[in-house]
Order: structure tokens, then C-alpha cells, then sequence
């Protein structure tokens, strides 16, 4: 268990041991047990094969972990060194694909690094923390509440998520703008200037309606309709609801959930594999993947506390709102509370670039934590 | 430094705020779960069971209706389909053309399929060809290896094996229409290619024949194909039915109009309890291709016949009764004690009532008869004068209870009820009194007076029982000691009875040509001509046209009522021929040789 009051280590190198005995493990048990819970469902989403699905989830999970260990245990001053240094490599990245994209590589959104597949949209959003926190560590508060202040940081934000929204990845650029609100939000950036920003967004609405795909604009009408077509883009909606409603409390059982084994229910393991979970272990897994997610974000938050860095701290509460938004995002569009915008669950759903990103995350996360006594300088 | 301070406050204070946030929003979420899986769980848990289970109608064999002998006269036949599955062929298109080499299609048969092909999904089973030959069958399978993704598949399909010699009496079935379906709420009436009834038995026993479909409720994955099967509930076989038709006498009596190309009606009776035994209407229809179904070509060509295949002459075709209604006028002469049975008539060949001249069929006059007389002979001016004497009513009434001028209830569909008229209904049809002259006409079965050929039928059995009210039908009677006896004394019967023997087996009479003997049984009977034109006084004058210079449709109906043994009646007949001229020459013949029949089979024995 994470240990608030635990001896203070002033600001001097800790050894490899040390820094290794100062891993949470109780953080790491809870990120165990979603991914070995991912791992159960993803057996179950094959008719109870190992694979195509689960194995090789496995695989990705251990060298998730294994880079999860490598970047906590790396020193924090290392981030905030090459924090704008990683940024700009990501960006060069993004517009690579993007300009790629258009020369001849279809509508790719990775970059084939042979072993896996770099996705430069996804790297963006640990780097964009990173060069977000960096900036407002050597910024004082006058500044911070100063128009010019926000603005650099702003267009840190902006031109990647306008990159990554012309791939067209909606989901992921609207993570990147959250997530820079959040940490706007954080860092104290008056709320009247939220407020402001917000009223502008509203009234531009329409003219962006305009420039959204027509795939978009019918994710956005079918989930405020979800019957307006109940054999096309409400299908996923639709049934949705019905795997998750018949799952009832205690669910169908495992390997029996009949809307996801029938294939009923799309994308099953994927984006909705979240649905598939609450069919077969009904409200009572629905409710422990939920509270697992409650714990990580409260100890997340704590360690940001925790820490005596401005950088660490504000590198906890980016990433940590980053995973919260997959998560929530996840849920509330699988249970029909927000339009299906395509972002996966976190550890649980298939797929290799956002476990390893989320686990990096995780990794940051931690390193934060067993540094949390270094003091870091503004430069 | 203090502003470091500040600027690390805000941080935190606004952490909180956000962890908070966080969380209330995770909770919405937990919610959310509750109010699904909890609150709506009943409704979602129908919905995915409406998902995953497709119910199936499991269709149940239809009845098979038997003779009285036992001879299957509806059944089931295996019906050959060869069907082809897209998914399980590599190339659809190449696949039909091997076929065609094997088994040519018709012109449009080829669009259908891939029209149904591509309308289905492609695990759907689509039918190339039906009704399938062993042949066909033979060379399909010899083929299968060239032809993958076709198969062979057995249905069954309704086969009448006496074709139109029973359709009258069997009728046939075919696929539900939109206003049965909305009348009969049996699921079974919803699957596609069920049939019915339509018409004769088939429709009268409908339900027993019919039986109650099974049902099979399967799983099925998202894109419909069956995963396993979840229940299965065995219908109930339609009931098997026997009736009291006998196919030999049937397929005779049917055969004889048809080698004579003649129309009309033949019905045997069993006078002791009204079974029928032949129930004929000819010219008839292919029940076997009514229950394919008919193109429209063949559809017309059967309603504009002329001979009206269609109709059942038996019980929707109402004709006069002609002189073998002089069989109830002598009964109700006798019963009302006016007529005694030695009375004798002088027939001069013409009488007058008021102003009004009428004619004996026999121009120069029969001289004086008595009632035995007069019927052996068919004597009119005996009849009319009969008739003056007792009254309408009386003949009305003795009509009636021997089973003419109302519905018998067969069941069968377009029963008529024939007329028999009398004053008062005259008052009320044409608000005009009775005229003596009608009585004189109705005396010879003339005038409005009009029956079916069933009423005559128990007509006849009536008098050949002596007086039991026998009702035809096409089920077995199992106790004929609950048929009512008729209030009439047996000594008049037998008159009349000796009158009918006297038409047939005594030289003169009027079927003397159709008599027979077979091991003492006798046959005794009524002949019946009934004009179907108006002939006028010129004629008259000139000469009266004979039948055979008359066009088909200006002929008379021939009519012959009859039963044998004489001495121990057990076989009742009408038979009614439209426009075949005279009862003697044409009617007589056909029933002397129904019975003979019966007869020489023994069916009751």
C-alpha cells in the first residue's frame, strides 16, 4: 500500500535497489489485475481460445511492463531535460505520417518500426504532457494568468490536435484537447477564460459541423437517435444496450454472454469489450473494472501531491486525466451516454500501441513517485 | 519563493477539484450500469432473447383421406427439390450452368434463382427446380460431385391419385389466401407454400385434416445462421379420414360420363343410411394440378368451359325434376285417400284446365290407367289430373319430407336448396294467388318446381328404405337404428315401388331397354326428361323438333332415379345428364350400369 508518511530522501541519487523498492505495488497490482481481467475476456471473445486475441495481448502486456519498470525507474529530471526535445520528434512524426499519408500510404496513422507499429498520435499524448508540464514548471503564476502566458502552450496543444483530427482520428484529438484543459485547468488559468474559450467553441459549432466527415456527423446524429437507423451506425449502440441490460447483476457467466458470442455485438473485442465483460460478469464486473480504474486515478493523484516537483506533480495529473479519459470515454459511449468515438479501454481491449502508451504512462507515473523528493530547477 | 508557494497551492487545490470531478463522473458511469443491468435488465434480457432465438413452424403431415375399402383417394406424396447454397458452391454461376447442362431451366427460372440468390444470405438454401421426376432425381445425384452446393431435398406434396374423378367430392388444397390468413390465426397459415383446403372435403375437414404444427426454436448467431437447437415441440399428424365414397363405383360411374362426353350428376346412395357411396359431377377438373397451382391461361379456359367443370352439378345444379317427381305426387295422392290405387284416368293425349290446352308427352294418349299404370308408363294427363285434385299443398308437403325443396347439409360448399313451391310462397315471391294451372304443371315436376340431383338421390332412397329419413353423407353412420321412420304407410310406398319395377322391368315401361337380372337382383326406377326450351304452338302444329336436330344447349336434361335390389334395396341412384336428351335413352342406361356395378362388386354386402 502506498505509504504517505514514509521517510524523506533529500534530493540525493538513489541506487537501482532503492529506487526499485520504492515502486507501488500496490499500483502495480491494480494495473495487474485489469490487464489479467482484459486477458479472461479476450479468451472468452475467441469462444475460449487463447488465440487470436488474448496471447498475444499477453505478449504486448509483458513488454508494457517491462517498459513501464524501465521508465520508473529512470530519473525524472531526464523527462524534464528532453521533455520539448521528445515533442518536437513527435510532431516531425505526426506530419511525417500525415504527409505520407497523402503521398501514397493510404490513411496510415503509424509509422512501421518493424517489432511494432509506432503511432506518432498516441506518443503525442505522453510528449505533449511532457512539454506542457516543462513549460509551466519555469512559469510563474502572473504569467500563467496572462494572455500571452497561454498562448505558446496552447499552440502546443493545437497543432498536433489538428494534425491528428485531418487523419481523420476525432477520438484521439479531442483526448489531446481535454487533456490540455485539464492541465490549463491545473495549473490556474482563470476560469473565466474557460468560460470565454467555451462560448467561442459553442458558436463556431455549426461552422465546424461543416468540416466533419460524414461518418462523423452520423456517429454524432445516431447517438442522439440511436433508433434513426437501427440496422446501420445504431446497430453498435443498439446493441450495446441490449448485452449490457441482459447481463443483468450477475451476469450470463463466463463464455456464455449470448449478444457477444453470437456476434451480435460488434467489435467485441475491442471498443466494446467492455460491454462484453458486463454481459458475462454483469454489473458486479462492471463495477470492480470501474473501482480498479477509481483506485489508479486516486493514487495517481496522491503521488502527484506527494511529490515536490512543480514538473512531477503536473506530469502525474496530465497523464493520469489522459488515462481517465479513455476510460470514461470508453464506458459512457458503450452504455450510449456520449456518440461512439472510438477509443478503446485501456489494458483490457485488444490492441498493442495504446497498451504500450498507457503502460509508458503508467511508467511515468511511477517514476514520479520515486522521485517524488527530487527538487528540479526552472531551466 | 512565495510565489512558488502560490503557484504549488493552486496546483493542489485544484487537483482536488479535479480528482473529484474524476470520480463523480466514474460513479454517473456505475449509474449508468445500475439503471441498465438492474432497473431495465427484464426488457434487454427479452430483447436479446428476440435476438438469438428464431423460432421455426415444423409443418405436420396432412391427413390421408381413404375409401370406404380403405384405398388411399388423398395423400402425400414425396415431392423432389433440388436446391442449391451459394456459400457451399466455389461459383455460383458456373455451378447453374453444369446444371442446365444435366436439367435445361425455363426461360425465366434462371433470373428467379439468382434473384433469389442474391436476395438471401448466402448459407440460404434456394430452390432450383420442384416436383422432380426419379429421373431427374437419378441424374442428380449421379451428377453430385460436379455440382457442389446443390442438394436434393424432400417435401411433401398433396396427390389426389383419382385425378378429377373425385375432385367434386374431395375438392383440393392450395396456398392460403390474404383473407384466410386473416380469418385463421394458426401460425401454420404464415409459412410460405402452406395450403389448405379450398373446396369439397379437403375444405370441410379442414381443422382434423390439417393437425397442429410443432414448433423448433433454434439459436441463431447475428448474421441468422443456426447455432443449435433449443426446444423442440412435435406437432400433431392432421387426422386420417374415411369416408364413405367407394373409389371402384366412383371411377365407373365418372368414366361413363366421361366416354360419352356427356355433363350432369350421378349420386349412390346406401338407402338404409344415406352413405354416399358415387358422387359424380361431370365434366370435372385436375385436382393434382389445382393443388400446383394453374396458370392464368388454364384458369380461363376452365371458367368460360361451357360445361362449367367448376360447378358441382350434384348440389349446386337445380333442375325441374321432370317426371320422377311423379314419385311424390302419387304418394301424396294416395296418403291423402282422394287417389285410391285401382282409380283410373282416361288419357286422351290432352285435357283442358280453363281455357288452357295441356299436352301427355304421348300424343295420341296412354287411355285409362291406374296409379301403377301411369307411373310405368309416365302418363302426364294422369298426373295432372292427380294433382288438380289433391292440390299443391299436399304435393308440396309430401316433397318436402322425402327431402326435396331445402339445403341437406353435406357441407360441401354452393349446396342449393332447390324450390318446391306452393301458395304461399308464390304470395310472397310474385305477391300473385296460385293458378290451378301451376298445380297441373308441378304435377309432372314442371313449372317453378326444382331440385338437385342429391335431393333426388334421397328422394329415392327414401322411397326404396320405405319412408326412413336417410341423409346423404360422407361419413360412415355407425348405429342407422336412430334414423327416423316417415309417418306413411308402406302400403303406398309399396305402390309406387311396384310402379318404379314396372318402369324398368316390364315391356313398355319406360327404361325397359336398361333392364337387368343379376342372380335375381332386380333394378326399379323413374325416368325424367324436363324441357329446357319453350315449345311453341307452331311447332306444335308442324312437327315438335327431335332432340338430336336440337343444338347441345336446347336439349332436355335427361333424369333417371333408381334402386336395386328390387327386393331388398340397398343401392339408391339419381343421375342427371344436362341437355342429354331423353331419361329413357341416355339417363337410364348410365344408372343401370352404376348399379349393375355396385352390384357385381358387392360393396354392401
Amino acid at each position: 500500500m502506498y505509504k504517505p508518511y514514509e521517510t524523506t530522501i533529500n534530493n540525493q541519487a538513489q541506487t537501482l535497489g532503492e529506487k526499485f523498492a520504492n515502486i507501488s505495488f500496490s499500483y502495480v497490482l491494480f494495473i495487474c489485475v485489469l490487464a489479467g481481467i482484459g486477458f479472461v475476456v479476450l479468451y472468452s471473445a475467441a469462444n475460449g481460445n487463447w488465440n487470436p486475441w488474448a496471447i498475444k495481448q499477453l505478449i504486448r502486456f509483458g513488454m508494457g511492463f517491462c517498459l513501464m519498470i524501465v521508465l520508473a525507474l529512470t530519473d525524472i529530471r531526464f523527462f524534464m531535460r528532453y521533455a520539448y526535445v521528445l515533442y518536437f520528434i513527435t510532431l516531425l512524426l505526426l506530419i511525417a505520417v500525415e504527409v505520407g499519408g497523402h503521398i501514397g500510404m493510404g490513411a496510415q496513422r503509424w509509422i512501421n518500426l518493424g517489432i511494432i507499429k509506432l503511432q506518432p498520435s498516441e506518443l503525442m499524448k505522453i510528449s505533449l504532457v511532457l512539454a506542457l508540464a516543462r513549460y509551466f514548471h519555469a512559469t510563474s503564476l502572473q504569467t500563467i494568468r496572462t494572455i500571452p502566458g497561454i498562448i505558446p502552450p496552447a499552440l502546443m496543444a493545437l497543432f498536433p490536435a489538428a494534425l491528428i483530427v485531418m487523419q481523420p482520428d476525432l477520438g484521439t484529438s479531442l483526448m489531446l484537447v481535454f487533456t490540455t484543459v485539464a492541465i490549463f485547468f491545473a495549473v490556474g488559468v482563470q476560469l473565466w477564460k474557460f468560460a470565454l474559450v467555451g462560448a467561442g467553441a459553442l458558436s463556431v459549432m455549426p461552422i465546424a459541423w461543416h468540416f466533419l466527415h460524414d461518418y462523423q456527423k452520423n456517429r454524432v446524429l445516431t447517438f442522439l437517435d440511436p433508433e434513426r437507423d437501427p440496422l446501420g451506425a445504431g446497430y453498435h449502440i443498439i446493441q450495446s444496450k441490449i448485452a449490457l441490460g441482459s447481463g443483468g447483476i450477475f451476469g450470463k457467466g463466463f463464455m456464455n454472454g449470448t449478444q457477444s458470442h453470437l456476434n451480435f455485438l460488434p467489435e467485441k473485442h475491442t471498443d466494446f469489450i467492455f460491454t462484453m465483460l458486463s454481459e458475462e460478469f454483469g454489473m458486479i464486473g462492471g463495477v470492480v473494472i470501474i473501482v480498479l480504474n477509481m483506485l489508479i486515478l486516486i493514487y495517481s493523484y496522491a503521488f502527484a501531491i506527494r511529490c515536490a516537483s512543480y514538473f512531477g506533480k503536473l506530469v502525474a495529473i496530465g497523464l493520469a486525466t489522459n488515462y481517465f479519459l479513455y476510460v470514461f470515454i470508453n464506458t459512457a459511449m458503450v452504455l450510449g451516454l456520449i456518440p461512439v468515438v472510438g477509443v478503446p479501454l485501456p489494458l483490457i481491449s485488444y490492441g498493442g500501441t495504446v497498451m504500450l502508451s498507457i503502460m509508458a504512462s503508467f511508467g511515468i507515473i511511477l517514476c514520479v513517485h520515486i522521485n517524488r523528493n527530487i527538487q528540479i530547477g526552472k531551466d | 519563493m512565495n510565489r512558488d508557494k502560490d503557484k504549488g497551492k493552486v496546483l493542489i487545490n485544484r487537483s482536488f477539484i479535479m480528482i473529484i470531478a474524476k470520480l463523480v463522473l466514474l460513479t454517473v458511469i456505475i449509474l449508468r450500469l445500475y439503471y441498465l443491468q438492474v432497473f431495465q435488465a427484464d426488457k434487454y434480457k427479452m430483447l436479446a432473447d428476440e435476438n438469438r432465438i428464431s423460432t421455426r413452424l415444423l409443418i405436420p403431415p396432412r391427413g390421408i383421406i381413404y375409401d370406404r375399402n380403405g384405398v388411399m383417394i388423398a395423400s402425400n406424396r414425396q415431392n423432389f427439390q433440388v436446391m442449391i447454397v451459394a456459400e457451399q458452391t466455389p461459383d455460383v454461376q458456373k455451378t447453374l450452368n453444369k446444371f442446365k447442362k444435366i436439367m435445361p431451366l425455363a426461360g425465366d427460372e434462371e433470373e428467379r434463382i439468382k434473384r433469389d440468390l442474391r436476395r438471401n444470405r448466402s448459407f440460404v438454401p434456394i430452390k432450383i427446380k420442384d416436383n422432380l421426376t426419379w429421373d431427374e432425381v437419378a441424374k442428380i445425384q449421379l451428377n453430385a460431385p460436379d455440382l457442389q452446393g446443390i442438394y436434393i431435398d424432400e417435401g411433401l406434396s398433396r396427390d389426389y391419385p383419382f385425378g378429377e374423378s373425385m375432385a367434386h367430392i374431395l375438392g383440393y388444397v392450395s396456398s392460403v389466401s390474404e383473407k384466410e390468413a386473416k380469418l385463421d390465426n394458426d401460425p401454420l397459415l404464415q409459412v410460405p407454400g402452406f395450403k389448405i383446403g379450398k373446396a369439397g372435403v379437403e375444405k370441410l375437414f379442414e381443422k382434423e385434416l390439417r393437425g397442429r404444427g410443432g414448433s423448433l426454436k433454434l439459436e441463431v448467431n447475428a448474421y441468422g445462421r443456426v447455432m443449435k437447437e433449443i426446444e423442440r415441440i412435435e406437432g400433431v399428424p392432421g387426422r386420417a379420414l374415411s369416408l364413405t365414397i367407394d373409389s371402384r363405383l366412383q371411377q365407373k360411374a365418372y368414366d361413363l360420363f366421361k366416354e360419352q362426353e356427356q355433363s350432369g350428376a350421378a349420386i349412390v346412395l346406401d338407402v338404409r343410411t344415406g352413405e354416399i357411396l358415387a358422387f359424380v359431377s361431370a365434366p370435372s377438373y385436375d385436382p393434382n394440378a389445382m393443388a400446383k397451382g394453374l396458370s392464368s391461361q388454364e384458369w380461363k379456359d376452365l371458367v368460360a368451359n361451357e360445361r362449367n367443370p367448376l360447378s358441382n352439378k350434384a348440389i349446386a345444379g337445380q333442375y325441374s325434376p321432370g317426371s320422377t317427381f311423379k314419385t311424390v305426387v302419387a304418394l301424396a295422392a294416395l296418403e291423402s285417400g282422394i287417389i285410391k290405387p285401382q282409380m283410373r284416368f282416361f288419357c286422351s293425349g290432352q285435357m283442358y284446365v280453363g281455357n288452357h290446352a295441356f299436352h301427355c308427352w304421348r300424343r295420341a294418349g296412354h287411355g285409362p290407367l291406374n296409379v301403377v299404370e301411369a307411373l310405368m308408363h309416365s302418363c302426364d294427363i294422369y298426373f295432372y289430373e292427380v294433382a288438380q285434385r289433391i292440390g299443391i299443398e299436399r304435393i308440396a308437403e309430401m316433397a318436402r319430407r322425402f327431402g326435396l325443396g331445402k339445403e341437406l347439409n353435406i357441407g360441401l360448399d354452393n349446396e342449393k336448396s332447390g324450390l318446391i313451391p306452393d301458395k304461399k310462397w308464390k304470395l310472397k315471391r310474385f305477391g300473385e294467388t296460385w293458378q290451378q294451372g301451376e298445380t297441373v304443371i308441378a304435377g309432372i315436376g314442371q313449372g317453378y318446381v326444382l331440385t338437385t340431383p342429391l335431393q333426388l338421390a334421397t328422394m329415392v332412397a327414401r322411397i326404396a328404405n320405405g319412408g326412413y329419413e336417410v341423409k346423404p353423407t360422407f361419413t360412415k353412420i355407425a348405429d342407422r337404428s336412430k334414423i327416423k321412420k316417415m309417418d306413411i304407410s308402406s302400403e303406398y310406398i309399396d305402390t309406387v315401388k311396384q310402379g318404379m319395377y314396372d318402369v324398368v322391368n316390364v315391356p313398355g315401361g319406360t327404361a325397359y331397354r336398361s333392364h337387368f337380372n343379376i342372380d335375381g337382383k332386380e333394378m326399379a326406377g323413374k325416368t325424367g326428361s324436363t324441357q329446357v326450351r319453350r315449345i311453341t304452338m307452331k311447332e306444335r302444329q308442324t312437327r315438335i323438333l327431335r332432340q338430336d336436330e336440337l343444338p347441345w344447349k336446347f336439349r332436355d336434361h335427361a333424369l333417371f332415379i333408381a334402386f336395386a335390389p328390387y327386393d331388398n334395396p340397398l343401392y339408391g341412384i339419381a343421375v342427371l345428364v344436362e341437355h342429354g336428351g331423353g331419361g329413357s335413352s341416355v339417363a337410364a342406361p348410365i344408372a343401370s350400369a352404376i348399379l349393375q356395378e355396385a352390384i357385381n362388386l358387392d360393396i354392401l354386402k
